[in-house]
């Protein structure tokens, strides 16, 4: 594997970018779950789609990777046309899934060539190539498991290598970590980071804003089909909600009178008010010396604090 | 739909076939013994316990054993059951639990070659059924050789008329209780009444009218009349109804299948 060259690389493809989606569009009957949005993922970047649930996440990679039809709009992967070209642009991406989808009749080893058969790959080569897969998920010493005895952390590590199996150009996830204990979740992220490194292209969705902040160059935060915000991960945190967040638990009306006062951006959830704010520790000493009386912390601000920002704090579904 | 849908059937398809041939290498030991013991059962139930009762059989002109009637009759149903419950039960499960084929659809695949795999696989076990009942009824004397390897050739049409309907049916389900109506409706209904166990000329009128669109009928027809040489030119008409009825499940079978899966 290390020896490789990813194929981000051998790629013929000269574009400068390796998805290209204008006025995507997808209806469901009356329903519109991705409304004419565009954005581009250019090569060799992790780009992330972001959103609460039935945002319109998966319907859009969905698209992407060939396997819901488009209702309007243009989708072009590596330059070409995703509902013409289709199994030309599959033949060049991996995709995992956010329903585990490993073969259970099959072992760990045989889930991986039987993979590499749908994509034509020789049967020598095949081995070969799952064998080093395992190598890379550190799953070599179970290859001749069954799937079922596999734990959840396990399993998707398993299912990353069957996307790998072609040596893909792009990979997609589809929320890769959801339901993972975070020893699991920081496997997967070595790894993400890893194919990274060697130059292969990366779209990703996830409601886990660690997960975003940590792996991609760029994202979109989308809800009820729509694009909400576009942008780097630190320059969003920047742009919508500064560089601190002050909490403060049981807030009393001198403080709320004392932040209207000073026009600060802030929330107010009643029994909490979220205050965010340049860098001031100056307005924290304040707060926390005139109006504290429960608990007052400051921290940094994060990709969380953009997202319950812009998409609210009510729950989804 | 249709025709955008034959474009998109490869050769791919083969791949997906070897998939579950690779399932079925790993089990093999299990998945041999129904079609070896069921013959044996129905031989020694039927022959042994019901021939006294039943004596011989007039078929086509001539006087045959009861055994003899339904034995390539049994091999019929066997067809039938092979094709018919793969594509309904198992390919449920691949479907909708283990979401085999989702991730069949992430590859250079289409749902089309997926389809068209499964209903080829329903063909193959119906194949491999036939081919070893072939071998069990051949030590009763029963088979009678070279015509009746014609039957071969008979399981994989057959495979695919009941492996196309199954699929049909896989389209159309809302649980996988719900196979229970094809089963009681169609495929019970067909073992018993389609001239597999006595000629269908001993029904009433009407009813003999409703056995002939059974597609058993043909098959347990025309296996009978392969196995014991009897080449008419009505065998046609029989063989080109099993045809037909592939030639309209399989492409609603991928029509409903699409509606299903692709959204």
């Amino acid at each position: 594997m290390s020896t490789e060259r990813f194929p981000g690389t051998r790629s013929n493809f000269s574009g400068q970018y390796i998805v290209e989606a204008e006025k995507l569009l997808k209806k469901f009957g009356d329903f519109v779950a991705v409304n004419q949005i565009s954005f581009q993922v250019a090569i060799g970047e992790c780009f992330g789609i972001l959103g609460p649930n039935g945002a319109g996440k998966t319907t859009t990679i969905r698209m992407a990777y060939g396997f819901s039809p488009m209702s309007g709009g243009s989708l072009k992967v590596f330059g070409l046309d995703i509902s013409r070209d289709w199994r030309q642009i599959k033949s060049r991406i991996g995709v995992c899934q956010q329903e585990n989808s490993l073969d259970p009749d099959l072992t760990v080893l045989q889930n991986l060539e039987v993979f590499a058969r749908y994509f034509d790959i020789p049967q020598k080569e095949a081995r070969k190539k799952a064998m080093e897969l395992l190598a890379f998920i550190a799953l070599d010493h179970r290859r001749n498991a069954t799937v079922s005895e596999l734990s959840g952390g396990l399993m998707r590590r398993l299912v990353l290598a069957r996307a790998l199996i072609n040596n893909p150009d792009l990979l997609i996830l589809d929320e890769p970590t959801t339901g993972l204990d975070p020893q699991s979740r920081h496997q997967i992220w070595d790894r993400l980071e890893e194919l990274r490194g060697k130059g292969i292209s990366i779209l990703l969705t996830t409601h886990y804003m660690e997960e975003a902040s940590q792996l991609c160059d760029r994202l979109i935060i989308i809800d009820h089909g729509l694009i909400l915000v576009e942008g780097k991960p630190l320059e969003l945190i920047r742009q919508h909600v500064g560089r601190d967040v002050i909490e403060i638990d049981g807030p009393t009306h001198e403080l709320r009178a004392f932040i209207q006062d000073r026009q600060l951006s802030y929330e107010d959830l009643g029994h909490r008010l979220i205050v965010y704010c340049e860098d001031k520790s100056e307005l924290y000493q304040r707060i926390t010396r005139g109006f504290c009386k429960g608990s007052c912390v400051m921290r940094m601000a994060t990709l969380e604090d953009v997202f319950l920002k812009l998409t609210g704090r009510e729950l989804r579904e | 739909m249709i025709r955008t849908s034959a474009l998109r059937i490869s050769m791919r398809f083969i791949r997906v076939w070897q998939r579950n041939l690779w399932v079925y290498r790993k089990n093999w030991k299990i998945s041999f013994i129904p079609p070896f013991l069921e013959p044996l059962f129905y031989l020694i139930a039927f022959g042994v316990g019901m021939s006294s009762l039943v004596g011989n059989i007039r078929y086509q002109g001539t006087e045959i054993s009861y055994v003899s009637f339904i034995a390539p009759a049994l091999i019929g149903v066997s067809i039938m059951y092979n094709s018919f419950f793969e594509t309904t039960y198992a390919s449920f499960v691949r479907m909708y639990y283990q979401k085999t084929f989702d991730a069949m659809l992430a590859t250079p695949l289409s749902l089309e070659e997926v389809i068209t795999a499964e209903i080829v696989w329903g063909a193959t076990k119906s194949l491999i059924s036939a081919a070893i009942m072939m071998v069990v009824i051949s030590f009763f004397g029963l088979i009678r050789y070279p015509d009746g390897l014609l039957i071969l050739p008979l399981a994989v049409l057959g495979g695919i008329a009941f492996g196309s309907i199954g699929m049909f049916f896989t389209g159309i389900v809302n649980n996988i209780e719900m196979f229970n109506l094809p089963v009681f409706l169609f495929v019970t209904p067909m073992f018993l009444f389609s001239g597999t166990f006595f000629p269908i000329e001993n029904l009433p009128r009407w009813a003999q009218q409703v056995a002939l669109i059974f597609p058993l009928t043909h098959l347990a027809n025309l296996a009978r009349s392969f196995n014991y040489g009897q080449f008419r030119l009505s065998l046609l008409w029989e063989i080109g109804y099993l045809l037909l009825f592939s030639f309209i499940f399989f492409p609603l079978a991928i029509l409903k299948m699409h509606q299903r899966l692709i959204k």
